[in-house]
């Protein structure tokens, strides 16, 4: 693990770490760095699919509960108007499918990220406490191919980090 | 960031201008200087004494609603004023009131986000809480008007009892259900991911081992990693983007509950429009009374700064000149029908016993809110800060007019009635501010009142530039942290 001072620092050193052939890495940083998805090469997340489906879902779902309950759970004849009288079951349906779209955005969210966690091996470096402040950090993984933990620590070294340190499991 | 800047670019007009637009946060802000000066806030052992003074007056009135709720159980809605033509008073007065100042917060959360206005930044947090506690201070009312909140459950929500009885999905009221059910946990996801990472910094810093229990636990274990932010800056985008619709959906249908229904002066198709904008302006006007004493008393200028000021009573004169003419509109239409009905409700309302209410809430938000054009106005912060707070009565006057003058004299005279409120109504509108400010004031305690991760994005230093090799001089040593 590498600690930096800047966001610059950072990007700088991850884009310089996947050139070098590392790829099991991860950068921590006390904002969201857009550059670091480009210099990490992350994959595009699949959260905005996942919230579709639940958008989707919620609507067929209030508007099917709303279908149900007036038509054939609690049928209420008023005036012999049809009992499926769908322009007033819209801003229900509206309502569960916003509510079916952000239930999935905050849940699957934390799902896919692996939240709540509560324990992980980078906080055992106390440097690391700064990583919510002002401080930025670039660790290689041990189950990387090429990670062998002389030549990783020269390397990380060689970009001008803060500091380095190891990570106990 | 903003390539605007660039100083070939701009004339000699539009520097003047920028000169005289007060920045986003002062100059001279570090990662530390902004994390250490929201933080201190809450991690401070000592509690200031003006905290405990404004915590006991609200506790007080929390107490007023507690004991108006016990006897309301005991005795039932007969207690208050409602009569039989108007049945609704109080109770969807305070509700439509409280729904609507939430509204400020999801706007300033959601759709300032969306439109990438970077002084969203240091008020949202606490806007979002204000959001909340409203909802919560607004879903009573509905909830205790039924008299027996512990059977409206099968009157709101679609379960399946054993009755075999289901709420009706015609009814606006049914919708109000979902709408207001929604908006209360959309907001409060919306409001607890943006708080995950300011509890990660709080668990870092904070020196009492229960303080940083607490805030690990709700830090969920956030770590700041960059695959994490990638999907959780998603996330926060995605949830901005379903509370816009939202916010302004919960309004509309908040309006539906009078729209729908036949009555003169309620059924109007201005009233979405009317309502969103009013509770638009009636939310920034609960921001900035929130804001003017936080600011003063914790020394928050430095992040909420003139500008911010100044935008909030540019938003309030909008969406108040939106409103006043949805006055003007209602007017209008109501001579323009020639329905007798409604000529007779505008002529009720100019000129009948409640007609000083609509006289002070035409003083204040279509003629006082003019004030907001001149920029002397917009400087003085205790002048604000009053008319703030005008804003907020005369707004809470719409409200009572709407109501009241509508349901108390409609078709038939042989059915007219007045109404006047008992000392329950007030104490249960006095009790749930004591909720309200007893809420926002923990919040400020325990709770960073600004997003700090957030705020830090807008300081120089998260810029990125071009990175120059220099060899570290006098930096902490390579084994330093060995681990």
């Amino acid at each position: 693990m590498a600690e930096f001072e800047n966001a610059s620092a950072l990007v700088d050193a991850a884009t310089k770490a996947r050139l070098a052939g590392y790829r099991k890495m991860d950068a921590y940083s006390p904002i969201p760095i857009e550059e670091l998805n480009e210099a990490l090469d992350l994959k595009r997340t699949r959260l905005p699919l996942l919230v579709l489906l639940g958008g989707i879902f919620g609507c067929f779902g209030g508007f099917g509960l709303a279908y149900w309950v007036s038509v054939f759970a609690y049928p209420m004849n008023v005036g012999d108007r049809p009992l499926n009288s769908w322009p007033q079951f819209i801003p229900v349906t509206f309502e569960t499918t916003v509510l079916g779209a952000a239930l999935t955005a905050f849940i699957g969210m934390w799902a896919l990220n692996r939240l709540p966690q509560p324990y992980h091996p980078v906080f055992n470096v106390e440097a690391f406490a700064r990583a919510s402040t002002d401080r930025f950090f670039l660790v290689i993984e041990t189950t990387d191919p090429r990670f062998e933990r002389y030549a990783t620590w020269k390397f990380l070294e060689g970009l001008h980090p803060v500091g380095v340190s190891e990570v106990a499991p | 960031m903003d390539k605007s800047h660039a100083p070939m670019a701009l004339s000699a007009q539009t520097k003047a201008l920028l000169s005289r637009t007060p920045a986003v946060i002062e100059p001279g802000h570090t990662f530390e200087s902004v994390t250490e000066t929201i933080g201190h806030v809450v991690l401070s052992k000592r509690t200031p004494i003006g905290w405990f003074l404004g915590f006991f007056i609200a506790f007080i009135l929390l107490m007023i609603l507690n004991m108006t709720i016990g006897n309301l159980l005991m005795k039932g809605i007969g207690i208050w004023g409602n009569n039989v033509p108007v049945g609704w008073a109080f109770d969807i007065i305070n509700f439509v009131w409280w729904i609507g100042i939430g509204h400020a917060g999801t706007l300033i959360s959601a759709i300032l986000l969306l439109f990438r206005q970077q002084w969203r930044t240091s008020i949202n947090r606490f806007a979002e809480a204000m959001t909340l506690f409203a909802v919560a201070c607004a879903a009573m009312f509905p909830l205790l008007h039924t008299g027996r909140p512990w059977l409206a459950i099968y009157w709101l929500f679609p379960y399946p009892s054993t009755m075999g009885v289901w709420p009706q999905f015609r009814s606006p009221l049914i919708w109000d259900v979902f709408a207001v059910s929604t908006y209360g946990t959309v907001s409060a996801l919306f409001w607890f991911t943006g708080l995950v990472p300011d509890m990660a910094t709080l668990r870092d810093r904070a020196k009492s081992r229960i303080a940083q229990r607490i805030y690990g636990m709700l830090a969920l274990g956030w770590r700041g990693s960059a695959k994490h932010w990638q999907r959780y800056e998603i996330a926060y985008l995605l949830l901005a983007g379903i509370s816009t619709p939202l916010v302004l959906s919960v309004h509309s249908v908040v309006s539906f509950d009078f729209a729908v229904s036949v009555l003169p002066g309620w059924h109007a198709t201005i009233f979405p429009p009317y309502f969103v904008a009013g509770a638009i302006y009636s939310g920034f006007a609960m921001v900035m009374t929130l804001a003017i004493p936080l600011r003063k008393f914790y020394h928050l200028e430095d992040f909420i700064t003139m500008r911010h000021i100044h935008n909030m009573t540019k938003v309030m004169l909008v969406t108040g000149m939106i409103v006043a003419y949805g006055y003007a509109n209602e007017a209008f239409f109501a001579w323009y029908s020639g329905n007798p009905y409604e000529e007779f409700m505008m002529y009720n309302r100019m000129t009948g016993p409640y007609a000083v209410f609509y006289w002070s809430l035409i003083a204040i938000n279509a003629v006082m809110i003019q004030l907001f054009w001149f920029r002397s106005v917009r400087d003085n912060i205790p002048f604000l800060f009053i008319l703030s707070l005008l804003v907020n009565v005369g707004m809470w006057l719409e409200r009572f007019i709407i109501i009241v003058t509508s349901l108390h004299r409609d078709f038939l005279p042989s059915s007219w009635d007045m109404y006047a409120p008992t000392r329950w109504d007030f104490g249960m509108f006095a009790g749930t501010i004591g909720l309200f400010l007893a809420l926002f004031f923990l919040f400020i305690r325990f709770l960073p009142a600004i997003a700090i991760f957030e705020m830090r994005t807008i300081v120089p230093e998260a810029k990125l530039h071009p990175v120059a090799h220099t060899p570290r001089a006098g930096g902490p040593g390579l084994a330093e942290h060995h681990g």
